[in-house]
């Protein structure tokens, strides 16, 4: 990073494109997002990270992440049973302070939560069809300004998933003999957008590494693949990230780099309990 | 020469007709309740991977020249084949129909009519083209005779293969059949060829063609539309009416929207129930960009307020392939009824398609989403009686203030001129002065 730019914390922005996504979505695409379902969301998952921030850390509590999880389950996340949104707020930011593998958590928030309540129950459900496709340009614009933004910190995750998971949609064409307007209706899904840009990048929880996060975003690209084109699971890439998760910490066994940090002057000395592989 | 031609009409099928002016999907008009051209409906049963499909063929035609080709994902035993109950499909168009409130129409929307004049055209499977079938690698996996209908399962090395077999067999296919039947072939996926065997169709003294319907286990969930819109002449609508055991069914790879409801209406349109309803679907669908499917109806089949028609039987739904339900109680549910637990959720949706905005299949799935949902249209009458009292001032400034609001409503609903809606509402001023600017860009 060029130290003549002061530096903004890249969340504040995620926090703005996500807040506009749920208020566009509402207002305008009818997501159905029930309001007690967002409230039950946002304050749980901010009760649990003071708890946790409290009870397991020496850090101080910083609302940002929680938020970013709540808006991100708001957003994906589906059900019209209020108790079940407010424990998914519980199991993404508890599955923060509790799976932790060498001091950095295993899961992404949001999409273990999503993952596991959908398997768990059928009251909940991932509306990937709810965009419309006027409204993927404008998610691919805000998508690629967040990289632009953060300076396309650790944004190989983004790009090799979009990359790869493309290639495979439009390998599959090739192979049945379907017109190109088949993957690109398929790669225009706002859901799989937001996963790319919002939800697979999550720089905690993606190897430390440049070369682990190609492979990384390959692997969670091809297991997406093989849930939703061969086992007919809709949302393959969302239960794939929760597949491929716990294989980060073999991944960064493998190729050794520095834990992210979301605030570069905490320096690595202040993680939360954690020990930095350098 | 039998030439036969692929006519598009269902989702997944395609009806194979007789010559190109025979073409399918003429509206006969006859009133206001036929709504739709080019129309046609499925019930999809679906619990786990099992799958039951109903499909409706509203085919008015020669029944010799009937026949349709259908993809399906997995080999079909006799068994699984059934022919199904036309009136049953009826009672669950009727119960899930958008309604106007106060006057429980039975049956605004409904299902539509095809016509079809063709020349006969009979179709063969005969010993000679089974040898031929052989050469082309083209399998019949199996044949059958259910009700008034033989039937094929076929499945084939390659499209071409499989494309000269249905030529050599009187079916004329489209340019762009081949590629959507290879594509289908790759899949694993196998045709289901159905046709009117005429002997039996006498014998059921039935003279329309009741529907078909198959039960397979499989774990897609979709309805192939692609072979539907290969000669389509522009848009087709289908109503596909899913009853699940959970909740609401919904597209993931298009937008599922919820027809704008509850809403007051002149009370004119009552009039006009029909002719308000297509229009505004005509200008819901520009609004989605012409890539919506919209939901009409939701809710559990044990109930309805208010009831467009009695929620379905045991039995009815039974015959439709609800195959979780209890045995028969004799119990039905009742009109207006509280719940009753039958764990039977309908869904309506209704998609107008063509290739161009539909390129894929639908692909579906189940929400966990129980909340009901209904198109549901409001017509308020106004007192007729004399004013008797001081209030009656302000209920007519009142009421004023309401029919304005609700021309304005259909105005924006159809797209049709707000001063031709104002006109037929008596009592209501015909031009409101309204800014100069409104009307620049509006």
């Amino acid at each position: 990073m060029s130290p003549r730019i002061p530096f903004i914390d890249p969340r504040y922005y995620q926090i703005a494109v996500l807040s506009t996504l749920v208020v566009y979505g509402t207002t305008t695409l009818g997501f159905g997002i029930h309001w007690e379902n967002a409230l039950s969301i946002v304050v749980v998952a901010l009760a649990t990270q003071y708890l946790g921030t409290v009870l397991l850390t020496r850090s101080s509590f910083d609302p940002l992440s929680a938020i970013i999880t709540s808006l991100s389950l708001t957003l994906l996340f589906r059900t019209d049973v209020a108790l079940l949104a407010a424990l998914a707020g519980f199991i993404a930011i508890a599955s923060k302070f509790v799976i932790r593998v060498r001091g950095k958590h295993v899961f992404n928030p949001a999409n273990i939560a999503i993952v596991s309540l959908m398997f768990s129950s059928d009251r909940a459900w991932i509306s990937s069809g709810q965009w419309g496709s006027t409204t993927i340009s404008a998610v691919l614009l805000i998508g690629l300004g967040l990289l632009v933004l953060t300076r396309a910190k650790r944004a190989e995750t983004t790009i090799g998933f979009l990359v790869a998971f493309s290639s495979l949609l439009l390998a599959r064409a090739v192979w049945l003999g379907d017109p190109m307007s088949i993957p690109l209706h398929q790669l225009q899904n706002g859901a799989l957008l937001v996963f790319a840009f919002f939800m697979i990048s999550d720089p905690k929880t993606t190897p430390d590494t440049a070369t682990g996060r190609w492979c990384y975003a390959a692997l969670v690209a091809a297991l997406a693949y093989v849930i939703q084109f061969v086992f007919f699971i809709p949302n393959g890439a969302v239960i794939a990230l929760a597949f491929a998760a716990p294989l980060v910490p073999l991944i960064d066994l493998l190729s050794k780099g520095l834990h992210y940090q979301w605030r570069p002057s905490t320096a690595i000395s202040q993680t939360s309990k954690g020990v930095s592989n350098a | 020469m039998r030439s036969l031609v692929l006519v598009s009409v269902t989702l997944l099928t395609f009806f194979v007709g007789a010559t190109a002016q025979a073409f399918c999907g003429f509206y006969v008009a006859k009133a206001d309740s036929e709504l739709f051209n080019e129309a046609s409906q499925v019930v999809l049963v679906r619990d786990g991977k099992r799958t039951v499909i109903t499909m409706v063929n509203d085919f008015k035609g020669d029944v010799s020249e009937f026949a349709m080709v259908v993809p399906v994902p997995t080999f079909i035993e006799r068994e699984q084949i059934n022919v199904g109950n036309q009136a049953v499909v009826d009672h669950l168009d009727a119960y899930t129909a958008p309604r106007l409130v106060e006057y429980f129409d039975s049956d605004p929307c409904h299902r539509v009519v095809y016509e079809m004049a063709a020349p006969s055209a009979r179709m063969d499977f005969d010993e000679a083209a089974v040898r031929r079938q052989k050469s082309l690698g083209v399998t019949v996996e199996a044949s059958y005779t259910v009700g008034e209908y033989d039937i094929l399962i076929l499945s084939a090395k390659e499209s071409d293969g499989l494309i000269r077999w249905l030529n050599e067999n009187q079916y004329r296919i489209p340019a762009g059949a081949e590629r959507v039947i290879g594509s289908y072939l790759k899949q694993g996926m196998r045709f289901f060829v159905a046709k009117v065997n005429l002997e039996e169709q006498q014998k059921s003294g039935f003279s329309n063609l009741r529907p078909l319907q198959v039960a397979f286990e499989s774990e897609k969930f979709m309805l192939p539309i692609r072979l539907g819109t290969l000669n389509a002449k522009g848009k087709q609508d289908m109503y596909v009416y899913t009853l699940t055991r959970t909740g609401r069914v919904e597209t993931t790879n298009y937008r599922t929207v919820r027809l704008p409801s509850n809403v007051e209406l002149p009370v004119h349109v009552k009039g006009q129930f029909g002719d308000f309803y297509r229009t505004m679907f005509a200008k819901q669908t520009e609004l989605a960009n012409e890539r919506g499917v919209f939901l009409e109806y939701a809710w559990d089949m044990a109930w309805c307020d208010p009831c467009a028609a009695d929620p379905l039987t045991a039995d009815e739904l039974r015959s439709l392939g609800v195959f979780w339900l209890d045995k028969p109680t004799g119990n039905s549910p009742r009109r207006g009824m509280a719940p009753q637990a039958q764990n039977v959720f309908v869904t309506r949706l209704h998609v107008r398609y063509d290739a161009e905005h539909f390129p894929e299949d639908l692909m579906l799935q189940e929400t966990g989403d129980r909340e009901n949902f209904q198109g549901r249209y409001i017509v308020r009458h106004a007192f007729e009686g004399a004013d008797t009292c001081g209030m009656a001032e302000e209920y007519r400034a009142s009421l004023i203030e309401r029919q304005e609001r609700e021309a304005k409503m259909l105005a924006s609903l159809t797209g049709w001129d707000i001063n031709d809606i104002r006109a037929q509402i008596p009592g209501l001023p015909q031009q409101v002065d309204e800014p100069w600017w409104k009307t620049i860009w509006n």
